[in-house]
């Protein structure tokens, strides 16, 4: 069973690794993008860190939730609506429990994923973090390695991909070629998960 | 990296401080990164808030004040604002007729936007939208997040605002602003790429000796990439794209707008050869404008907007405006 503790370092866990990968995540947001995505990232994973510790939340939901509404408050750009709306729908969908299993969490992320599609109109393929995040929430009924396996394939996978949403579709065919930066940072998010777990 | 600046972390903020000092008819937040008009909220009538990332000074912190922008919300550099900033500067500016968010098309700056509207509609404050999409370079379809927003976001913001200074209602304000958007349209060229702060060196590979042409103001690429052109044959290029596009049968305004690094010289000279293109086209000039207002941090090139008016619109061009960077009538 997985406790607040768990998500708690769950999150801090992505903080230090998107603190560590920031520089790659910028260079990817470079080549496609406008070159801010791993800073951008970087202040808001510190910004969760410092309001779980301050905050301290007593279940799984309310500490993703709570992660959530502070990367809307502190990112900005496309990702702090798009990843705080992941975490806070998928820590929604946790409800009040102060343990759930593996399995509700699978369920609970393809709720957070599916949110995700809403707010940014788009889908498989179009070269976002849905590549990384939809066969991730999949892989996750079967295992924390599996999820981490597939995000990380769903972000390379990008590389030869149209961009068709977000600033990258401005770029049209010159866009391919280069790995969307929202994938490889949610292969980061996946990855955060699965280290914790082990 | 030869930069006029500490650190990146606090460009954003550093400016604000010199800001506020250089503007003390402002209220400047620099913790809240909100720019507020002092007079506000101005009693009967309707706030006018915009914002986008930092970068493209004076855009928009320049444009706040009477007879435009009732607030301005600049996030960091080309990274749209949070939601709790235009909420803030929702609330701060509602004198009780309601609120009028620009915002440009960009899906950061969309989906922030959104998410204020309904916060600050939750606090009871009215809100109307308008989108600001006038980049001919891009072409839109289902399949894209849509053409960007540039340069028609100064006319948008300083005719709804000199509409919103009249004391129109919002439904008005918001009227007008759809219909100089829809009436506006851009195009952009870059001959060199800009310089972010927290990367510290181009964003872009753009070769010495040619030019992009079409490209957004973030430097994103647009239509093709061509070996330097004379400002005479860019004149061409950029004005025959808008017209394409626009085709007027009145009189319009026209921005000739630097990206940062182009100086006036180049600009005025730019200038001359986009109104000889208006001249041989038959599309009349009513009131022009040159400089840097939509800028791209240190990049160097131009962009054209140009932005069909009837009498009405006209009228709202001429009134006074009294902000930083704009300021004519007062």
């Amino acid at each position: 069973m997985l406790d607040a503790e768990f998500f708690r370092r769950w999150m801090t866990t992505t903080a230090e690794t998107v603190e560590r990968e920031a520089d790659r995540l910028t260079e990817l947001d470079s080549a496609i993008g406008d070159a801010d995505h791993g800073s951008n990232l970087r202040r808001g994973f510190a910004a969760v860190t410092a309001v779980l510790e301050k905050d301290n939340p007593d279940t799984p939901g309310a500490v993703l939730t709570l992660a959530g509404r502070q990367l809307i408050s502190t990112v900005g750009g496309a990702s702090g609506p798009l990843y705080g709306t992941l975490l806070r729908s998928t820590g929604k969908a946790l409800g009040d429990a102060a343990e759930v299993t593996r399995e509700q969490l699978a369920d609970a992320l393809s709720a957070g994923v599916a949110a995700v599609g809403r707010l940014g109109g788009a889908a498989a393929g179009d070269k976002t973090m849905l590549d990384a995040l939809l066969p991730a929430a999949e892989s996750l009924s079967e295992s924390f390695e599996a999820a981490a396996a597939a995000a990380e394939t769903g972000a390379l996978a990008t590389v030869p991909l149209q961009a068709r949403k977000g600033r990258a579709s401005y770029l049209g065919e010159r866009s391919m070629g280069h790995q969307d930066p929202g994938a490889a940072s949610s292969a980061l998010l996946i990855g955060a998960l699965a280290d914790v777990a082990s | 990296m030869r930069m006029l600046i500490n650190v990146p972390e606090t460009v954003v903020a550093d400016a604000l401080r010199g800001m506020a000092a250089a503007h003390p008819e402002l209220n400047v937040d620099v913790e809240n990164r909100v720019v507020v008009r002092r007079d506000a909220p101005a009693p009967g009538k309707v706030g006018l808030v915009s914002g986008g990332g930092s970068g493209h000074e004076p855009l928009h912190g320049g444009f706040v004040g009477p007879g435009m922008l009732a607030a301005a919300c600049p996030g960091e550099v080309f990274t749209s604002p949070v939601p709790d900033q235009m909420v803030r500067a929702a609330a701060a500016v509602d004198s009780g007729e309601g609120v009028l968010f620009i915002v440009k098309n960009y899906t950061g700056d969309v989906l922030n936007f959104d998410m204020a509207a309904e916060l600050a509609e939750d606090e009871g404050v009215r809100i109307a939208k308008v989108l600001v999409n006038d980049d001919v370079a891009v072409t839109d379809s289902l399949f894209t997040a849509g053409r960007r927003g540039t340069g028609a976001t100064l006319f948008v913001e300083k005719l709804a605002g000199a509409a919103a200074e009249e004391g129109a209602p919002l439904e008005r304000v918001e009227a007008i602003a759809r219909r100089v958007n829809e009436r506006a349209r851009s195009f952009g060229v870059a001959l060199s790429a800009c310089t972010t702060p927290s990367k510290g060196s181009p964003t872009f590979d753009l070769p010495a000796g040619e030019l992009e042409l079409g490209v957004g103001i973030h430097g994103e690429p647009g239509r093709e990439r061509r070996a330097m052109m004379t400002s005479r044959e860019i004149a061409d290029y950029s004005v025959n794209a808008v017209l394409e596009d626009l085709r007027p049968n009145g009189p319009v305004l026209a921005l000739v707008n630097g990206m940062g690094a182009t100086p006036l010289l180049e600009l005025y000279g730019f200038n001359a050869e986009v109104q000889r293109v208006l001249a041989e086209r038959d599309v009349s000039v009513a009131r022009t404008l040159v400089g840097n207002y939509v800028t791209s941090l240190d990049m160097a090139g131009c962009s054209v907007t140009l932005c069909q008016v009837d009498e009405e619109l006209l009228r709202l061009w001429d009134a006074p405006v009294k902000t930083p960077a704009l300021r004519w009538g007062c």
